[in-house]
């Protein structure tokens, strides 16, 4: 029961700093993209803010044999930069650039329901479904 | 640069690194938005619940945000549907093939050191800079 509550209690904390961060907005993201415009470079802070946190709290948390809820931790196991790793990257920048969404903002709008909600997501989802119907050998992370 | 929100948008960024800590520190799993959704089409027996719990709060937490504070975002009146549904498209294709997004290899990845996720955070941030260079300025679609 609890590793389910602590599933739903990251999530919120994740959607709640995701909507006031700003970057839930596709015009506050492409504000940040657009370089040559008026920009606004608050999507530095965001993740200049997460990964100071990411850094020093997982090097305690690795540390540990388990986490506490589970038997084990899940890592991505991959080590090498290959093809698909930037390629990949790559086709994600491209569709980042166009819509203003990455995938958790991409979410969380269904909790701001309009036409690009219902565009939006099932399009991401495709694609997603699409890629695992492409090339159902690779790994996940 | 006077939209900058250089305070709420460290705040946000500190309580998403502190989320992606908690799902670490207790369930061990990396809070890899492209991958936690994605999993879902995997079908693996009792991986579903989680994925739907973490989404579902998701949701939530960004709905207490606006209900809270107001600051909806609104949807653009003017962007060609078929572009955004390109967009999706390419978002969901390609954060699969490249095994995460802008939270599992920028704010995970990054925190966990690694080069696989610096090199992917590098290559979106510089395509996604480039593309909306062209959208806005070569097609003046915004």
């Amino acid at each position: 029961m609890g590793k389910y509550l602590s599933m739903v209690v990251a999530g919120l904390i994740f959607g709640f700093g995701l909507a006031l961060s700003g970057m839930t907005k596709a015009s506050k993201v492409l504000g940040f993209l657009d370089v040559t415009g008026n920009w606004d470079p608050s999507l530095l802070c965001v993740l200049g803010g997460a990964v100071v946190v990411t850094a020093i709290a997982f090097r305690f948390v690795l540390r540990r044999p388990a986490p506490l809820l589970e038997e084990k931790f899940n890592l991505p196991t991959a080590k090498f930069i290959d093809r698909p790793l930037v390629i990949g990257a790559v086709i994600f920048g491209i569709g980042w650039g166009i819509g203003g969404y990455c995938p958790g903002p991409g979410i969380a709008l269904l909790a701001a329901p309009s036409w690009e909600t219902w565009v939006f997501i099932p399009a991401m989802l495709l694609g997603a479904f699409l890629h695992r119907t492409v090339m159902p050998a690779r790994n996940d992370d | 640069m006077e939209n900058f929100t250089p305070i709420s948008a460290l705040l946000g960024g500190l309580l998403i690194g502190g989320s992606a800590t908690l799902l670490l520190w207790l369930n061990g799993r990396i809070a890899g938005i492209s991958n936690i959704a994605s999993g879902i089409f995997a079908r693996k027996p009792g991986d579903l619940s989680w994925r739907l719990l973490f989404l579902g709060g998701l949701v939530a937490g960004a709905g207490a945000y606006y209900l809270l504070f107001g600051d909806m975002p609104l949807p653009r009146a003017n962007f060609p549907a078929w572009l955004l549904g390109a967009a999706g498209l390419l978002v969901g294709f390609g954060t699969c093939m490249g095994s995460g997004c802008t939270s599992g290899h920028g704010v995970c990845g990054l925190g966990r050191m690694s080069l696989r996720s610096l090199v992917a955070t590098a290559v979106f941030l510089v395509i996604g800079i480039i593309t909306t260079y062209v959208v806005r300025h070569v097609f003046g679609v915004a």
